[in-house]
Order: structure tokens, then sequence, then C-alpha cells
């Protein structure tokens, strides 16, 4: 369960955001700019909040009012951003085995190849970042972000540069695992067929602030509708 | 031509730039990493030797490293004998008078990459020094055989620190620039020339070094 309450200010920009997912999967939706990566940011540790705490499972990762700040690495959170920053003097092997330096090398390597697996890329491991398109480099990114058995995921837009059967294939196949290996993750997008295709808890997030939490069908009905509409017209 | 103030001028400089190294390449990381405004001033601390005339410089240094302050005398009872007029000394103020020739490539290299890297990096767990010694030097190499040259020239080339700090003995302190001013002193043109002629062959060699190896990484991009 990841429980929340933040209050951070950055220029004019102001993020203010009291919540708890007790869900497996949560959607944060909103239109860019309405703060979604800033509190994936937020949430993973590598900004810091004016006030307020983030708490995992009960542990306290984030407290303003104690000072507490567990590092990004310590928190057992990933990230994957619509960029998937792959280390470009790194194969896609080694890039995955980045965050997997306590295991012995037998081990890490069982693990690369499976994750490489899991993601559909293990015809990509002794390939360079540059030799990738930006569809099998999000792949890679997501393999070298769950490589270290997180139990937080955090995802921004990470299917954008997948076209819609890859990334629906993938999205079935992910979720599956996740769910299996008890990892909760939270995905942040601006795109309502991305939303409404997972079925989660969806947050409504609009210039900072939470304006809806709820199922997916509800939380997204307008946006559903007007998805609908213009279907229908496009059909006519 | 003199070859043991050829041989010191190298020993000076590989022994500078490795201790300019060990230091540079943390400081660069401080503060192209860290988070406050002290660094600001760290920043400018460690680039007042470029702007610093030279001899005032190693005025400075013969004061502080010399028998008139507490600290100069308690060096000298640590070593047994005092930093300054002593290839000790040299170091410590070719170190100092090269700090900003070794950090500033770095400082330059280190920010050019991604930060979005740095940011993956961290989340995969990397403390300080992993991050530096597999991300960031790894991507700023350049930067870093920069550093590494511009370190060794303006070693081998100083003139007014190791002058002012050092003084002319030979086996000691008498490096090639050193050796250079006494050739014309001495009105020997012809001697001078050759120095001359060498002090400018190492800095065109290293600097053709740089320059390979940048056209080698334009190669490969437009590979």
């Amino acid at each position: 369960m990841l429980e929340f309450s933040i209050d951070s200010r950055r220029g004019s920009f102001h993020l203010q955001v009291e919540c708890t997912f007790a869900s497996d999967w949560t959607v944060i939706f909103g239109p860019s700019g309405a703060g979604k990566s800033t509190l994936l940011r937020l949430l993973a540790g590598l900004d810091h909040p004016l006030h307020g705490r983030i708490a995992l499972n009960g542990h306290t990762l984030t407290e303003t009012a104690g000072g507490l700040r567990v590092p990004p690495g310590h928190r057992q959170t990933s990230l994957v951003s619509q960029q998937p920053a792959l280390f470009p003097h790194l194969t896609a092997a080694a890039n995955v085995a980045y965050g997997l330096r306590s295991l012995n090398p037998a081990a890490r390597s069982r693990r690369v190849d499976q994750m490489l697996d899991l993601v559909g890329a293990t015809e990509l491991a002794t390939r360079r970042p540059q030799d990738l398109s930006g569809g099998q480099a999000q792949r890679v990114a997501l393999a070298r972000a769950l490589a270290p058995a997180p139990r937080l995921l955090l995802l921004d837009e990470p299917f954008s540069a997948l076209d819609g059967v890859a990334s629906d294939e993938l999205l079935v196949r992910l979720q599956n695992w996740l769910r299996e290996s008890k990892v909760q993750t939270v995905v942040a997008t601006h795109d309502a067929t991305d939303a409404l295709a997972i079925s989660a808890e969806v947050l409504l997030l609009r210039d900072g602030r939470l304006t809806a939490l709820g199922p997916a069908a509800q939380v997204l009905a307008s946006e559903r509708a007007r998805l609908l509409s213009r279907l229908q017209a496009s059909e006519n | 031509m003199d070859w043991q103030a050829f041989a010191l001028s190298l020993r000076l400089a590989t022994v500078t730039t490795a201790i300019l190294l060990a230091i540079a390449v943390p400081l660069a990381a401080l503060i192209v990493l860290g988070r406050g405004r002290w660094l600001a001033a760290v920043e400018a601390l460690a680039t007042l030797p470029m702007v610093l005339p030279p001899t005032v410089l190693g005025f400075f240094l013969l004061v502080l490293l010399g028998p008139r302050t507490a600290f100069g005398r308690g060096i000298a009872s640590m070593l047994g004998h005092p930093l300054a007029f002593s290839f000790d000394g040299l170091v410590v103020g070719s170190v100092i008078y090269s700090l900003p020739f070794a950090v500033q490539p770095l400082v330059a290299g280190f920010s050019s990459v991604d930060s979005a890297l740095v940011d993956a990096a961290r989340l995969l767990g990397a403390g300080p020094v992993r991050l530096v010694s597999s991300i960031l030097i790894p991507l700023a190499r350049r930067s870093l055989l920069a550093a590494v040259v511009l370190s060794l020239l303006h070693t081998i080339g100083e003139f007014g620190v190791v002058l002012m700090l050092g003084g002319d003995i030979p086996g000691a302190t008498r490096t090639l620039s050193i050796v250079l001013y006494d050739q014309v002193e001495d009105f020997d043109y012809a001697a001078a020339g050759h120095t001359a002629l060498l002090l400018l062959g190492l800095s065109a060699l290293a600097l053709v070094a740089i320059y390979a190896t940048s056209q080698k990484r334009g190669g490969a991009r437009r590979a």
C-alpha cells in the first residue's frame, strides 16, 4: 500500500496531493503539465517535497518533519520514464544487470535473461542502446527497472514508443507478472485509451490537485464517452 | 640539452597529474551532482589559481610553507625538511596552480552527461562512487583526457610558481622552463631554442592526441 501526503513547489507550479493507493495498479491520469511526472519523481525519491510524507507498505520513505529521506536506490522503487535513459556505453544486458550488483554472476545472468524474456527483448541482449528502436529501448528500460525486484513500480508514459498491438501484448504479460510478484504499480498517462486499457484505480490530476479517485469506468466516464463519440464520427 | 631537467619536469608533471586526478574527479563530481549554494564558492575557489598571477601564488606558498609560519614549521618537522625549495614543495605548488586545468574540463564533461542517466543509475542503487566510476567517467572520457593533458602540459610549462617556490636547484627543482630562462640569461640562444622547441613539441603532440581522439569519436557518430 502506498500512502502519501505531498506539498511541493517548483517555480510557479504547486503540487498538493494526499492519497492512499491500495490496489495493485493505479493510473494517474491528467493532461500534460498536471504534475504527473513531478509526483512520480517525488515518490521515487529523486526530488523532495517541501512538506509531506511518503510510505510504502508501512515503511516511511520520506518524512520532511523528521528530515527522513531514504535515497532513491534504497526505496525498493523503480521508475521507467518516457525517455528510456539506457546507459549508452553498455549493452542491453549490461543495462539490465546494472541494478543487480548484490547477486553473484550466475544469478545475475539468470535474472537478466528472465527479465529480457519477460519484455520480449531476449534477442536484444548484446545490442547497444544506439542500435535499438524507441520501442525496443523502452522494453529494455522496463526489464532494467524490474530486475532488482522492486516493491513499487512507477511508469511514466512507458508505452509511448510502442505500437498498439505490441503495447497491448506487453501490458497483459506485464500485468500478470507484476500481480504474481506482488509489485504495486503506478502508471502516469495523459492518454485515455491507455488508462482505460488498464483495469485499475484511476487518480485524476489537474493543475497539481487530485480531482477524482476511483474505478476507471467511473472516473474516466466522460473521457470514454468522448472517445466513443469520436470513433462513431470517424466510422460515419 | 639538460636531460636532468627534462626528466625532472616529466616526473613533476606525472606526479602532479596523478594527484590532481585524485582530487579533481571527486571535486568535479561534487560540483556537478551536489546541491547547495556553497558549491559555487567551492567552484570559485578551485578556479582561483587560473586568474591569480603565478608569481603571486608562488609567493604566498613560499611564505606559507617556509619557516615563517607555524604551518610551514610543522610540515618541516614532520617531513624532516622544509617544503620550500624541494621537489615535494614544487608538487604542492603545481597541484594548486594546475587545479583549475583539471577541474574545469571534468566539470564541463560531467555536466554534459544527461541527467536522466544519472537519475536512472541512482534509482538502481548507485552511490556517488559508482555513479562517477561507471557512468560519469565512461561518458566523459574525452574530458578526462583533456584534464590529463592540460594538467601535464601546464605543469611542464609552469615557470612563476616553480621559480618562486623551488628556486633553481639542479636535480631537485630545476625544470625545463627554468633551464630555458637560465639559457636566455646566459645569451645561449641556440640551447634556448632547442629547449623551447622541445617544450613546443611536447605541447603540440599532446594537443594532436586530444584532437585525434575527438575525430575518432566524431567518425563513429557519423557512421
